[in-house]
């Protein structure tokens, strides 16, 4: 009885957790900087004129942002013009025409924020000056300059290829790794390559951007993807931003992040307030209270998937053991699952259940369906046959026999495998950020998206520490559940 | 007389191609202690289970306490009937109490009725009471088969099978069990079936003898009568080389 009022409880606790009275937004961001420090102005933009915000950063990818999108699950999210008609729209659509097509699967563009972020051509900022290029057809009169692109760049029609005939180009580039050209350009072993004309790295090293006279790269033109159905007010409120933000401007609060080492909530809020924006009354969130929430949210995905795996690895162990067929099967079936990797079939969930807590704990709950079906059915076939026998013929019932003989005699094994189970779920947990689930795994990906080992390491410590306890807190059930000369160790 | 407590009338039992047991007519006396012998594979064992519903007959009837065993309730008929097999067979992850009263709680007993008829059965069996909150690992070969038999007896059955239950210990033990087994047998009106190898056993426990060979009854009646006049030769030859 206790158990099962502590998964009831279990339960409430997640499903009381999003429910709130009136209409929350749900901002969602990809997992690199810039959108995460877009997602965050709009926002404390939206906080700032009184409404409810939820933030559901670091999204996986472009379609993962996408179909959490679709089905409802956040309402709006900052996506780059070219991505919608090339990975949404798969190119069907002209860019200056997006409405139409968005308005048939429920979306509605907003207008551009203002700037582009799209492939550039970069120079050293003081030779720039010096050769007098600000433009990429003044490349033309420098033939002599040691270009360096990276190896997709050189290869990609809207690279290298079509910008060498675009602007009759006579250079002869060569394919760097793109991590190591900024480093050469400082130490002034090349002069020009590739870079995204937003990043703020650019900003770091003083780096010109080269004006693309001749319209030759596409635009990818940021500004909030929201889907239809959110209220009149809200989409005018985010509409508010449009036009505000120029490629240099953007450049500067990406670079006050990864150069300045500044939190984006902070950014966001300077930039709101310089543009005369009403400051959002959320108060600044602690790293403690923060840390709390991802601990609980981290809890709740694991204890719920491994008390639905418990509820039913057990049950179909025990109803499985005394066939060595059927046991076989649900092993194999179990087996393969767990041969999917984590973050693919977090992948897969996302069709099938959308993106949030939900495909999280399905995913989870798979993963830990082997080692306990696994531990059950081993334990309980290792069980003395003779035992078997007396228990049947002292006249207990089958329940009996499971209740009273088999599952005590199984308990330490299953209770190690359970005991598995959990530990493996709290560190696959962690890739639940992928798919909108939040817990401990959020610092981790963002800590990657801005290559922050301090943020990585917010969420890595906890969950370590969480194994650690949850490995304590199982010898001691262990203890408490089975005597002492039938724990593992002894015969 | 009293009905008998087992009866088989024209049984037999096949396991695939093997015949176990053929043209078994047996009555076994109420309140009395049968023993089977037989050489191993003799059969004597499917016979035990036949009257416990563990294994059910191809053909012919078998009726315990009164009922065709086909159409019994089976949980029901085997609380009426103790068990205890080689070895002690007590469940390693509970305590001598625990074992012994686990079908009185199962069943409802009343917790005044189970510590008396508990008490009692260590009495007779002479357990020390101390005993009672030890694992099956703590106690002495000797101690686990009586609470073995205090587990089987807990119910007050009418009808005790017993499956070779004292074969696995030293034979100064088995001497004191079968002790405590005849203090039982008189203190309780319970018919027994004991399952042996061992004539002399069968000899000591028992007042009446089936001797099974290759499936078949091939003698039955009184201890003594059967001793005094053999069937065959075999029988004869199986007198000699055990009893000497």
């Amino acid at each position: 009885m206790k158990r099962v009022r502590w998964i009831q409880a279990a339960l409430l606790l997640l499903l009381a957790g999003p429910v709130v009275a009136e209409r929350t937004l749900v901002v969602g961001s990809k997992n690199f900087t810039e959108s995460y420090l877009l997602g965050e102005m709009i926002a404390q933009r939206l906080e700032g004129e009184g409404w409810r915000v939820e933030r559901r950063f670091g999204l996986g990818g472009t379609l993962i942002c996408y179909e959490a999108l679709v089905s409802g699950e956040i309402d709006l999210y900052v996506e780059y013009s070219g991505t919608i008609t090339e990975v949404i729209l798969s190119n069907d659509a002209a860019q200056d025409d997006l409405a139409a097509p968005l308005a048939e699967r429920g979306l509605e563009p907003l207008p551009e924020l203002g700037f582009d972020n799209t492939y550039a051509l970069v120079l050293e900022g003081r030779r720039a000056e010096a050769l007098a290029i600000s433009r990429i057809s003044d490349l033309r009169e420098h033939p002599g300059l040691r270009i360096a692109f990276s190896h997709e760049f050189l290869r990609r029609q809207d690279g290298w290829p079509g910008l060498r005939s675009r602007y009759g180009l006579p250079h002869d580039p060569v394919g760097i790794e793109h991590g190591l050209a900024y480093q050469a350009m400082v130490r002034g072993r090349i002069d020009v390559t590739d870079a995204y004309s937003t990043d703020g790295d650019l900003e770091r090293y003083g780096f010109t951007v080269l004006e693309d006279d001749r319209g030759f790269f596409p635009r990818y033109a940021a500004l909030p993807l929201v889907r239809k159905d959110l209220p009149d007010a809200a989409k005018a409120t985010i509409a508010t931003l449009a036009g505000r933000i120029d490629a240099d401007r953007m450049r500067r609060l990406n670079a006050e992040i990864v150069v300045g080492n500044r939190s984006f909530a902070a950014v966001a809020a300077d930039f709101l307030a310089e543009e005369g924006f009403p400051a959002s009354p959320v108060a600044a969130v602690t790293w403690r209270s923060e840390l709390a929430a991802h601990t609980l949210r981290h809890l709740q995905l694991t204890a719920v998937a491994l008390s639905l795996a418990v509820l039913i690895g057990l049950p179909l162990g025990v109803l499985v053991h005394r066939s060595l067929r059927a046991s076989r099967s649900v092993l194999y079936a179990a087996g393969l699952l767990q041969t999917i990797p984590s973050i693919a079939l977090l992948a897969l969930m996302i069709p099938l259940f959308g993106i949030g807590v939900l495909p999280a704990i399905v995913a989870l709950f798979l993963y830990s369906l082997l080692p306990i079906l696994r531990a059950t059915v081993t334990a309980l076939t290792s069980v003395d046959p003779t035992l078997r026998r007396i228990a049947v013929g002292m006249g207990l019932t089958s329940w009996q026999q499971v209740r009273h003989l088999l599952l005590p005699l199984a308990l330490p094994n299953v209770l190690a495998g359970i005991r598995t189970a959990a530990v493996i779920s709290i560190g696959t947990a962690t890739l639940a950020a992928f798919v909108g689930a939040g817990g401990l795994g959020q610092p981790i990906v963002t800590g990657l998206a801005l290559n922050d080992p301090n943020l990585i390491l917010q969420g890595a410590v906890p969950a370590a520490l969480l194994a650690i306890v949850t490995e304590l807190a199982f010898e001691g059930i262990e203890r408490r559940l089975i005597p002492a000369h039938l724990r593992h160790g002894s015969v | 007389m009293s009905p008998p407590a087992v009866r088989f009338a024209g049984v037999s039992k096949r396991y695939g191609t093997a015949e176990v047991l053929a043209d078994i007519d047996l009555a076994l006396t109420a309140a009395r202690t049968t023993a089977i012998v037989g050489e191993s594979g003799s059969g004597k064992s499917t016979l035990l289970k036949l009257i416990n519903g563990l294994v059910q007959a191809d053909t012919g009837v078998v009726e315990v306490l009164g009922t065709a065993i086909e159409t019994a309730d089976l949980i029901d008929l085997r609380r009426r009937i103790g068990y205890a097999v080689q070895g002690s067979a007590l469940f390693p992850h509970l305590d001598l109490r625990a074992n012994v009263t686990l079908l009185a709680r199962l069943v409802g007993w009343p917790e005044a009725r189970i510590r008396e008829r508990f008490e009692h059965l260590l009495e007779l069996m002479e357990l020390d009471p101390e005993l009672a909150g030890r694992y099956p690992y703590e106690l002495s070969g000797g101690q686990q088969q009586r609470a073995s038999l205090c587990r089987a007896m807990m119910l007050e059955p009418p009808l005790l099978l017993l499956d070779e239950p004292f074969s696995a210990v030293d034979p100064i033990t088995r001497a004191g069990i079968h002790a405590h087994f005849q203090r039982l047998a008189e203190a309780e009106p319970v018919t027994v079936v004991l399952v042996t190898h061992d004539l002399r056993e069968a000899m000591t426990l028992a007042s009446e003898l089936v001797i099974l060979r290759n499936g078949r009854i091939i003698q039955a009646g009184a201890c003594d009568a059967v001793v005094a006049a053999p069937a065959d030769a075999w029988i004869e030859r199986l007198f000699q080389s055990q009893l000497g």
